[in-house]
């Protein structure tokens, strides 16, 4: 018999489900707001006409040639502080997500896992922790504490997982039924390597939603916490602080105020629009009406159909081709 | 309605029905035709991936979410359905023409009674009956159901999946319809459940003149129920025609590998598979689209696809080569040849095994031997506690009583309890080959697992073990960086079985390895198995519900009922003379397909 075509490699399922989002309209409006904001805010240091901190012209002076966003309430340069403020507020909100994501995710499959009294306690953890506004937690501690940036990274990821971990649980009580996961018990693997090798693998769709979701989070919350003062300190620039600093300057020059505004909301929309396509890939939502129709006509013929819709819902690009049959 | 008698004009008539992907895509299915009589079922047989559901769904005036009826016509009593307005065409739905779903579960509303949503049919066409409840209570009857209250004020959870289908059934013939399509109504039920449906379904439809169209993946019960068949494969009808015409002598070489790789519960000959696989809808090359999986192809089959030829007997056929070949019977593989028998030592044996599932005992007491070389079949319909047998022999179920020993050794309850070496000689091959693998490792890693695990082998030599193993299960190398999810289910279930011969076990368990998979690739696999088994002198328990298996992989067979062990002996024995009541019933329920030669079906 003839092989009707090369069998066509393939990247990593994960990654194929990115790639498939990102050529979503969604996920390229999404891709391209993030991605602008990350730039300003990476490249932006670098590119500031002016110093973030000096004191240049009159407070709230209109836009002019020299400075195209005007001055900020102490007549700094907005533009400037703008292009300044950004990557401090982003790498902690990357950090923060990254704990927060990193202390879930092993809360979660734990938890779903290994069920039994593990379960327990890490699930009513998780409840106690919940029961605090995230917010009103993150203020207390750093009321106490005061405001140091690790301590707000910090109290800001610890405030994720709980949530991250509900949501992981979930996704794996599912995949921990799944017969792979039996297989590679019957091999005698340990519990750790299969919730590592096994299991990690197959939560990736999860997990790149949740970590878009909870990095939107993390961003709003930055800002509101440096707009409350809780963040990087004067004269720093930063773009939570900027909105407050200069919110009484808001007829005088509303540049200093929106500017930053905007970088905010373009930057949790992105994330926001790209975490929604991500999730829509994985769903096969967005499959074409060809794709559609093979699918549908693929199903087993017979028996149940243990499938999980969310965890790894049906990729199928490319022709499936058969070996050699004896 | 439904006063018209078998043998009037035709009711449903399909021509050249085309179905595209979007307005102007691929064809999934085109030059679809075929006529239905009051009275009559058609049975509309195929694979996976042919386009059965879709026309199915069509004669509905129902397309899928991306596809699109893109010419044909569809008349019924002369109504071209789909010139219809959708108003129109929701009158006739439920009333003229009805659908039985093949998922009676996944139909009804668990949140409904079940007397709710059969009068709600008859509440959406009031013109049907003058009087619902006696309609109601009519149907009922006809479906073997009896109109208590007690009934109608269940929720469909609170019903067998028979009586779940027979409420389905009830539901479809409601409104006295003229056309009623049955999508694969009777899979995942038991065969016995499966008979009786099968015989109200043919009663109801001859009863009321009803033309009916069957689709079914299952040769067996469509040449038992069917007046007609027409097989399709890759989104044509390749064979047509009178069901014992058609199953006497079939001309299609896709028709005559279906029915030779179609298992027979009194016969022991190897099934035979048809080797490659179907090209996925839509993606239909030039030609003949079975070209590519014919023994008997030329030339021609590949430039050009041949038309339906019309034959006598009312039987068409699309194939170049039929003319030549019309007299000729099916080409059914000779009885195999004695192979070395079991040995006489049992090397597994399994001494009064007991488990409960959720406080309910699910066995009680099995005893069973497996002899080295040897391959023992667990029989049992859904429920019967085999798969609970088969996850205490592995150790995946942990609170069993009783003891099950390996060479006489005992084995310790639960798998992580239990030594790798042992882990090694038994091992599962799952029923679900689209639950048990990891779709995020490639074929080649799956497969090196157990090698790494269990042999400690070098790196090199690890690669070259699991090429080896891949080529055992007929897979190139080719297959080794890909991802299951770009695999057929067969496929996947051969990377499954490479997986489990990779850790070089003793024993290999087997638990409905072929249910999920198509009829032509079950055959495939089963006699991948034979061949693996004999090769590396495995012994094997061959669990399954599928009594027309048994004689072709095993010697020796136990039949399980509620988790007691009803019988057990050599497999001829037990299927030519069953001593329980039960398997006899059984085998009298398995449908069987009407051969030429071979006895008459019931």
């Amino acid at each position: 018999m003839t092989a009707t075509g090369l069998p066509r490699l393939r990247r990593h399922p994960g990654l194929a489900i990115l790639g498939r989002a990102i050529r979503t309209p969604r996920g390229a409006a999404g891709l391209g707001l993030a991605g602008f904001v990350v730039l300003v805010a990476v490249a932006g240091p670098a590119v500031a006409p002016h110093p973030a901190t000096a004191l240049l012209t009159f407070p709230f002076a209109k836009p002019s040639g020299a400075y195209p966003f005007g001055a900020d309430f102490l007549g700094r340069d907005v533009l400037s502080r703008v292009l300044d403020g950004g990557w401090v507020l982003l790498l902690m909100a990357v950090s923060a997500t990254a704990l927060g994501i990193a202390a879930g995710t092993v809360a979660g499959i734990s938890a779903a896992y290994l069920r039994g009294h593990t379960d327990g306690l890490i699930m009513r953890t998780v409840d106690v922790i919940l029961a605090f506004p995230q917010l009103v937690f993150a203020l207390l501690l750093l009321s106490i504490l005061g405001p140091q940036l690790w301590l707000i990274v910090l109290a800001v990821g610890l405030t994720h997982a709980p949530a991250v971990a509900r949501v992981i649980r979930a996704a794996t009580l599912d995949i921990a039924e799944r017969d792979y996961v039996k297989a590679a018990e019957l091999q005698g693997m340990r519990p750790a390597a299969v919730m590592a090798k096994e299991i990690l693998p197959s939560l990736s769709t999860p997990l790149m939603v949740e970590a878009g979701l909870r990095l939107t989070y993390s961003i709003i919350i930055m800002s509101g916490l440096a707009f409350l003062g809780f963040g990087q300190q004067p004269p720093a620039a930063n773009w939570g602080m900027m909105i407050n600093e200069n919110r009484t300057g808001l007829p005088l020059n509303p540049w200093a105020v929106i500017i930053p505004a905007v970088m905010i909301a373009l930057l949790t929309i992105g994330t926001n629009l790209l975490t929604d396509a991500i999730g829509q890939a994985a769903l096969g939502v967005d499959r074409t009406p060809a794709e559609a129709a093979l699918l549908d006509d693929l199903t087993p013929a017979d028996g149940p159909v243990v499938d999980g819709p969310v965890v790894d819902g049906p990729v199928v690009d490319g022709p499936v081709v058969d070996g050699p049959v004896r | 309605m439904g006063e018209q008698l078998k043998g009037g004009p035709d009711r449903l008539d399909v021509r050249d029905l085309e179905i595209r992907s979007g307005r102007d895509g691929p064809a999934v299915v085109s030059g679809i035709s075929f006529t239905v009589r009051p009275g009559q079922v058609l049975g509309l047989v195929g694979e996976s991936g042919s386009g059965k559901t879709t026309v199915a769904l069509a004669l509905l005036g129902h397309t899928r979410r991306g596809l699109s009826v893109t010419g044909g016509e569809i008349r019924l009593d002369g109504t071209d359905l789909l010139r219809l307005r959708p108003a129109r065409l929701r009158a006739l739905r439920g009333a003229v023409v009805s659908y039985v779903p093949q998922d009676p579960a996944a139909a009804l509303n668990p949140a409904l009674r079940v007397g709710y949503q059969l009068t709600e049919v008859l509440r959406v066409h009031p013109g049907s009956t003058a009087d619902p409840a006696a309609r109601i209570r009519e149907v009922l009857r006809e479906a073997s159901l009896d109109a208590t209250p007690d009934l109608l004020s269940r929720y469909p959870h609170q019903l067998s999946g028979g009586q779940q289908q027979r409420i389905g059934l009830a539901m479809a013939f409601a409104c006295r319809p003229a056309l009623i399509v049955l999508d694969e109504p009777t899979t995942g039920l038991d065969v016995s459940t499966q008979r009786r449906i099968l015989d109200t379904v043919r009663q109801l439809c001859r009863g009321y003149g009803v033309a009916a169209v069957y689709v079914s993946h299952d040769l067996a019960v469509l040449s038992e129920l069917a007046d007609a068949v027409a097989v399709m494969y890759a989104g044509r009808i390749v064979e047509a025609g009178p069901a014992g015409g058609l199953f006497a002598g079939p001309l299609h070489p896709y028709t005559r590998g279906l029915l030779a790789a179609v298992p027979e519960p009194g016969s022991d000959r190897p099934l035979a598979g048809i080797p490659g696989q179907q090209p996925p809808p839509g993606r239909r090359g030039p030609g003949c689209a079975f070209a590519a999986r014919c023994g008997l192809v030329r030339e021609q089959c590949r430039q050009q696809e041949p038309e339906l030829i019309p034959l006598p007997g009312a039987h068409a056929v699309r194939c170049w080569r039929a003319a030549e070949r019309s007299t000729s019977r099916p080409d059914l593989p000779r009885p195999r040849a004695a192979v070395a028998g079991p040995g006489p030592a049992a090397l597994l044996s399994v001494r009064g095994v007991s488990a409960r599932y959720h406080g309910v005992p699910a066995l009680s007491g099995i005893d069973l031997d497996l002899p080295a070389r040897g391959c023992v079949a667990v029989v049992g319909e859904s429920g019967s506690g085999k798969t609970t047998l088969a996850r205490c022999i592995t150790g995946l179920q942990q609170d069993w009583t009783g003891e099950v020993t390996l060479r006489g050794v005992p084995l310790a309850r639960a798998a992580r309890h239990r030594p790798r070496p042992v882990l090694r000689q038994i091992q599962y091959v799952f029923q679900n080959p689209y639950s048990s693998l990891n779709l995020r490792k490639t074929v080649g890693q799956i497969v090196a697992e157990p090698v790494q695990r269990f042999l400690g082998l070098s790196r090199g030599e690890q690669a070259d073990r699991v090429a080896q193993v891949l080529r055992d299960v007929a897979l190139g190398d080719s297959f080794l960086a890909r991802y299951p999810d770009q695999l057929s289910g067969g496929e996947r279930q051969r990377v499954a079985i490479a997986r489990a011969l990779a850790a070089e076990p003793d024993v290999l368990i087997c638990d409905e390895v072929t249910s999920a998979l198509d009829v032509s690739v079950q055959a495939v696999i089963v006699q991948l198995l034979r061949a693996a088994a004999a090769q590396r002198q495995l012994a094997m328990i061959f669990i399954t519900h599928n009594l027309a298996l048994v004689r072709t992989v095993a010697q020796t067979a136990v039949v399980l009922r509620h988790g007691q062990l009803v019988e057990a002996g050599p497999a001829a024995q037990i299927l030519a003379e069953p001593a329980s009541g039960y398997t006899a019933q059984l085998l009298a329920d398995s449908p069987r397909l009407a051969r030429p030669g071979a006895r008459p079906a019931r």
